[in-house]
């Protein structure tokens, strides 16, 4: 049914594809996990609030967030070339993805982090605990649940746009499915390609809801 | 004895978006050491903002709060932190971590306090004994009953030996039943360790049952304070004897406002009774060997009627309770207030609406 040079293709796309989601998801909570933070603390509510720094942060995770993602990667095609030197491929799609994953990911993280029970950080407050020991023990240790969902939100998204970034040469099973399933007419690549993107969504899903179930000690 | 808190003039103002809020008009209250102090009133008297201002989880808009002599406001934020570990704090719905087992629980402001791992470990296990949960150290709270988890709640308040417990409608959430047996643990913390217990409360029960002192807040205002026992034998404002004399707690006077039947009232025409003179009685333990209302009407030849009549624990100790409803002579009347007194009774006009 396919030869084996398509095999090969095909095997690598998946490779890239997976390479683009991981390390996007990485890159991007690396900017838009401290970013959820600030706008959780500096929040209306939050242990420290701070009306201007919030405003901006806000209205900045909101400019991004409004750019749709093919848009955010023309635009952006000048940092991409700063930072990776080319601007197709599948590690220059990180750049863009990242961008556009941070600010998805601030929201994410500030949904969650605001679900956690007010009592319980007035508690850590009567205790005489610090902003900081709140912060990484008593927000993140009890959104955890919260947040690895999110996490899995994140990661189902990023898998998404990869594929999208295929239509500018970004490289894995997107890429494939458009030169092949849409240039040349080729329905079974195409085919094989949306196979494996569910399949590989079904176990991002499947994981994510394994580890965060685990995690939890809510239950009896 | 000398004051381990003392709150003078405290104001604090709420901004909303309705304008200021008031919680707290003027409170000035000395908590004395090792005394177990209760504030009550219906909810939004301010009674929890005042609780928080004991700690300065809110900083009171004007007025001092003084901890051992020492002036919050005078604290700076790392000072404050430090007070704040020393000065343990119990809440409605115990605000325990959920993620975390029980020891971790505990442990946590161990380590805040900066004791090493091991030995917060081996504190915590004493502290879980001591509460009575040695064999839930590795459940998580979600797996234990109301009681169960507010023991948790106590045992890490009381990790860093305070010398203060704030209580913040602790017992709210619990049946009578294990509301009983946090008081009795309560109690226990306070003889034993020598802790001074700041007890926020609506229910009158809790009141009776463990505090030795008591303030009543209405509308964030210090209405009546004083020993429970003072209190309990002559209430002064009107709330203190909504609180005693009706028996109401603060969340039923609304409900009850302007009705004149109540309970005791029930059995007999109002208008009757309101015509006539009423009074209060409490019997302590040693007045309740004689049979004093029925020696009274046999001396008398009159009847009374009796109103109500009810037995309540005050600090440990059983208080008897009775109204009555005197005959029309007024000549008749004071007499008998005299025999009352006479044999040591505590008398209390009635005026209001029983």
């Amino acid at each position: 049914m396919f030869s084996s040079a398509e095999i090969s293709m095909i095997l690598e796309g998946l490779r890239d594809s997976l390479y683009m989601t991981v390390v996007s998801t990485l890159l991007g909570y690396l900017i838009g996990l401290p970013w959820g933070i600030v706008l959780t603390v500096s929040g209306k509510d939050g242990l420290k609030p701070n009306r201007g720094l919030y405003r901006i942060l806000d209205i900045i995770t909101n400019v991004m967030r409004s750019v749709p993602f093919l848009i955010l990667l023309i635009l952006i095609i000048p940092l991409t070339k700063l930072i990776v030197g080319q601007t197709y491929g599948a590690t220059a799609m990180i750049v863009p993805l990242t961008v556009s994953a941070a600010p998805f990911i601030a929201r994410m993280v500030e949904s969650s982090l605001n679900e956690v029970d007010k009592g319980v950080i007035e508690a850590s407050l009567s205790m005489g605990a610090g902003t900081l020991r709140i912060i990484f023990k008593v927000l993140i240790g009890e959104a955890r649940v919260s947040l690895i969902a999110g996490a899995t939100i994140t990661v189902g998204t990023i898998l998404g746009y990869s594929a999208m970034a295929g239509i500018l040469g970004g490289g894995g099973l997107g890429d494939i499915a458009i030169r092949y399933g849409y240039y040349r007419y080729q329905a079974n690549i195409l085919w094989v390609t949306v196979i494996l993107l569910i399949l590989l969504m079904q176990i991002f899903q499947f994981i994510g809801t394994m580890i965060s179930t685990k995690l939890d000690r809510r239950k009896k | 004895m000398s004051a381990i808190i003392t709150v003078e003039n405290l104001n604090k103002t709420f901004d909303t978006k309705d304008g200021s809020f008031e919680a707290i008009k003027g409170i000035s209250l000395e908590i004395e050491a090792g005394d177990i102090y209760g504030i009550i009133g219906m909810s939004g008297a301010g009674k929890s903002t005042l609780v928080r201002c004991l700690n300065y989880l809110e900083r009171p808009t004007s007025g001092r709060v003084l901890v051992e002599d020492k002036d919050l406001a005078s604290l700076s934020e790392k000072e404050l932190r430090r007070l704040r570990s020393s000065i343990g704090m119990i809440f409605q719905n115990f605000n325990l971590l959920m993620q975390k087992s029980v020891l971790a629980n505990v442990i946590f402001p161990l380590r805040i306090a900066g004791v090493s791992k091991a030995e917060a470990k081996k504190r915590a296990k004493e502290l879980l004994e001591v509460v009575g949960l040695p064999d839930k150290i590795h459940a998580y709270p979600a797996q234990l009953s109301g009681g169960q988890r507010q023991r948790v709640a106590i045992a890490r308040a009381l990790a860093n030996n305070p010398k203060i417990l704030l209580c913040d409608e602790a017992t709210s959430a619990l049946d009578p039943q294990t509301t009983e047996s946090i008081l009795q643990l309560l109690r226990k913390i306070n003889q034993e360790m020598g802790v001074t217990i700041v007890i926020i409360t609506h229910q009158m029960s809790v009141i009776r049952e463990i505090c030795n002192n008591v303030a009543i807040i209405e509308q964030g205002q210090l209405v009546e304070n004083g020993l429970v026992k003072e209190i309990f034998e002559h209430p002064k404002s009107r709330a203190a004897k909504r609180l005693i004399i009706e028996g109401k707690d603060p969340d039923e006077w609304e409900k009850n406002n302007g009705q004149i039947g109540s309970k005791a009232m029930e059995y007999a025409p109002v208008d009757l009774l309101k015509e006539h003179r009423r009074i209060r009685i409490v019997f302590t333990t040693n007045s309740s060997y004689e049979p004093v209302i029925a020696n009274m009407i046999l001396k008398f030849k009159t009847p009374v009627n009796i109103l109500k009549a009810d037995t309540k624990n005050v600090g440990g100790t059983a208080r008897g309770e009775m109204i009555l409803g005197l005959p029309d002579d007024t000549t008749l009347q004071q007499q008998m207030i005299d025999y009352l007194q006479e044999r040591k009774l505590e008398v209390e006009e009635v005026e209001e609406d029983v």
